[in-house]
């Protein structure tokens, strides 16, 4: 496995929370990307860490857009640099909020019309930018300011909605298995057409966990199966190695739950249902490995 | 080369014409013809522009966007609904200062369902910072459209321009046609600020309240000088193509004691309807206004005004006799609200409204008594 470059394309000290892992994926992201890159960003956490004008925390060029919009103007993007004969990377990176609700309609054109781009949703889980309210990505029994009492509704299956448009390739990771994640975005960038990129992005101040516990939190969401490492590249599955230890020996899923506060109180009932999708997911993933469906 | 085509058909001959890199494009009733007989150039090969078709009208108009950033020349269209899903993104291609060309085909807005000709899609769109042009057959449509290409492309202005022309009654209507060669009439596309991964930077990154103020005050500082760019293209125009156009079109106004002012197609009836008021004696004149955005200077000196207005500001009164009223305080107007939802407004309805005016009052034809 190459080592990871030690160019950054994100400069420190940036207006990020303390422990933020998007800024963190992005940095891997980028040195995977390298300089002939250009980033879509869409509302959301990352508009902000750029800092304010004239400033960027980015060396490479950052094109901010409206919030429902990432993936249309990643597609004008990527068509003119493709009549110019350009190679540049074309890059979304967008919150959970911008992909799974406001945003998923441009996604799912950009993907059906096969853009050669990139499209990564780094996933904290709820709309973290403007105070942590409650997202179609949200997970059932999670506290955000929108649903104090817990959410009710399971999270939305973005994945299964992303592998509908049967794209050339595929996958999920989490900054807390950084070689994972930077070999993912090395071999998405490498496949022509779309890829997409899902990014468990653990967040401190909306998680309600220490600002040095979002690498641990992020482990343990591999290692209860609450996050499940893979990629698919033209159909072909395979469950990435962190997630068939995983699959072996799965820690119990309230070691992942009770180390956050926006679980704290969360029924048993809301529990089981995490326990029973989790499961599901996790079977429904092998038996598409071992080619049984 | 002189040929016979529909309003829709004259603007896609002009965006072939003009050579943009991308389209990105959504249909909708009556604008359709315009992106299929794009579609038809770039699968025939008589075109070489990557043709987006979007999922929907917000997309297209970023896809224009996120292209045009990077330094090409972009074309979409639309119409309606349309117009109003992307408005969003057109203060967005306005405050990034994109000149994207977009040809917006005018109809009504529901509920109910009405597919014909009235200005509240583009008058909707009035403040976003965009320049419009309303047009008023088919040579005009082709023309104005590339025209277009030339004055949002200049690096005086840099802002969108949107040509509007009516519904069916323009957009489906056959008349003759004489397409030109543009030639360098509209010269290769320079974007000081498009996207270079060699010298990286921020776009639309968090801006603070001086900065946002500045930025808004040089979209205007581009529009209040874009009159002098606009008159520059049109006489560029009629210099090397033959047909002369201005802000305004002006059919027997300079001893006019009455003009009948008015937008699209309305201003062709107008016309008819002062050849029929001169036969009765009354010095009447027709000025249909071109330009939209920016709104330009009017010699209306004292003469009472018969303003035709295809979209209304509800709560205040008729967009365009407003925009009359704001600038000219004393103008003496009587306000006519007529042809909204494609009702029918022909030249004897026009010559019985200046007939019957009543100065300083508003009438909607059709259900004022």
């Amino acid at each position: 496995m190459a080592e990871i470059p030690k160019e950054e394309y994100l400069e420190k000290c940036t207006t990020a929370c303390a422990g933020c892992t998007s800024s963190l994926s992005l940095r891997y992201v980028l040195k995977a990307a390298g300089p002939d890159t250009v980033l879509v960003v869409p509302a959301c956490c990352t508009s902000i860490l750029q800092g304010i004008y004239p400033n960027t925390a980015f060396n490479i060029p950052v094109y901010n857009i409206a919030f429902a919009a990432a993936a249309a103007c990643a597609s004008g993007m990527s068509e003119a640099f493709a009549s110019m004969g350009k190679k540049t990377n074309v890059i979304v990176y967008a919150g959970d909020g911008g992909t799974v609700d406001i945003g998923i309609q441009a996604l799912s054109g950009a993907l059906e019309r096969g853009t050669d781009f990139l499209y990564i949703c780094y996933d904290n889980e709820a709309y973290g930018n403007t105070g942590m309210q409650r997202s179609g990505a949200t997970p059932m029994g999670a506290r955000t300011t929108t649903t104090p009492g817990g959410k009710t509704d399971a999270k939305k299956d973005l994945d299964r909605i992303v592998a509908a448009h049967n794209i050339p390739y595929q996958a999920t990771a989490t900054p807390a298995y950084p070689k994972d994640l930077y070999e993912k975005v090395k071999t998405a960038l490498a496949t022509p057409g779309p890829s997409f990129i899902h990014i468990l992005a653990p967040c401190p101040p909306g998680w309600r966990i220490a600002s040095d516990m979002s690498v641990t939190v992020g482990k343990l969401a591999v290692k209860t199966g609450s996050w499940v490492l893979w990629e698919r590249k033209y159909g072909e599955l395979r469950i990435s190695s962190p997630s068939k230890g995983a699959m072996k020996k799965r820690a119990p899923l309230r070691d992942y739950l009770s180390v956050q506060g926006r679980f704290k109180g969360i029924s048993d009932s809301a529990v089981n249902e995490l326990e029973q999708a989790i499961e599901k997911n996790l079977a429904q993933l092998a038996k598409e490995e071992a080619g049984e469906c | 080369m002189l040929t016979v085509a529909t309003g829709n058909k004259a603007v896609a001959a002009a965006v072939k014409e003009a050579k943009p890199a991308v389209v990105a494009a959504y249909p909708i009733t009556p604008q359709t013809e315009i992106v299929e007989q794009i579609a038809e150039y770039v699968t025939a090969g008589e075109m070489d522009a990557r043709y987006i078709p979007v999922e929907s009208e917000h997309s297209a108009m970023t896809a224009c966007i996120g292209a045009s950033i990077t330094g090409v020349r972009t074309f979409t269209a639309t119409s309606s609904h349309g117009l109003l899903y992307m408005h969003e993104m057109l203060h967005w291609a306005a405050g990034a200062r994109l000149p994207i060309v977009m040809a917006n085909v005018n109809r009504a807005l529901g509920p109910g369902w009405n597919v014909w000709a009235e200005h509240t899609d583009a008058f909707s769109q009035r403040d976003t910072g965009w320049l419009q042009f309303f047009v008023s057959t088919v040579q005009e449509a082709y023309d104005t459209t590339l025209m277009a290409f030339r004055i949002a492309e200049d690096t005086g202005i840099l802002l969108p321009v949107m040509v509007n022309l009516d519904g069916f009654v323009l957009s489906h209507i056959m008349q003759s046609l004489e397409t030109v060669e543009i030639g360098d009439y509209i010269p290769p596309m320079v974007l000081p600020h498009k996207i270079d991964t060699e010298n990286p930077t921020g776009y639309g990154t968090l801006t603070g309240p001086n900065d946002h103020f500045k930025f808004r005050w040089e979209i205007e500082r581009a529009m209040r000088h874009s009159p002098s760019v606009i008159r520059d293209a049109e006489e560029e125009f009629a210099k090397r193509f033959g047909r002369k156009y201005g802000p305004t079109d002006e059919y027997l106004c300079d001893d006019a004691d009455i003009l009948i002012v008015s937008m699209g197609t309305l201003g062709k009836e107008a016309e008819v309807a002062v050849d029929i008021l001169r036969k009765e004696g009354v010095k009447a004149g027709s000025m249909r206004i071109r330009w939209f955005r920016p709104f330009p200077e009017l010699d209306i000196r004292d003469r009472d005004l018969v303003v035709l207005d295809r979209g209304y500001s509800f709560g205040f009164g008729g967009v365009l006799t407003d925009s009359i009223k704001s600038r000219y305080r004393d103008a003496s107007i009587f306000s006519v609200v007529a042809g909204l939802g494609g009702q029918e407004v022909t030249y004897d309805d026009i010559a019985e409204f200046v007939r019957n005016r009543r100065m300083n009052e508003e009438y909607w034809f059709g259900v004022d008594a």
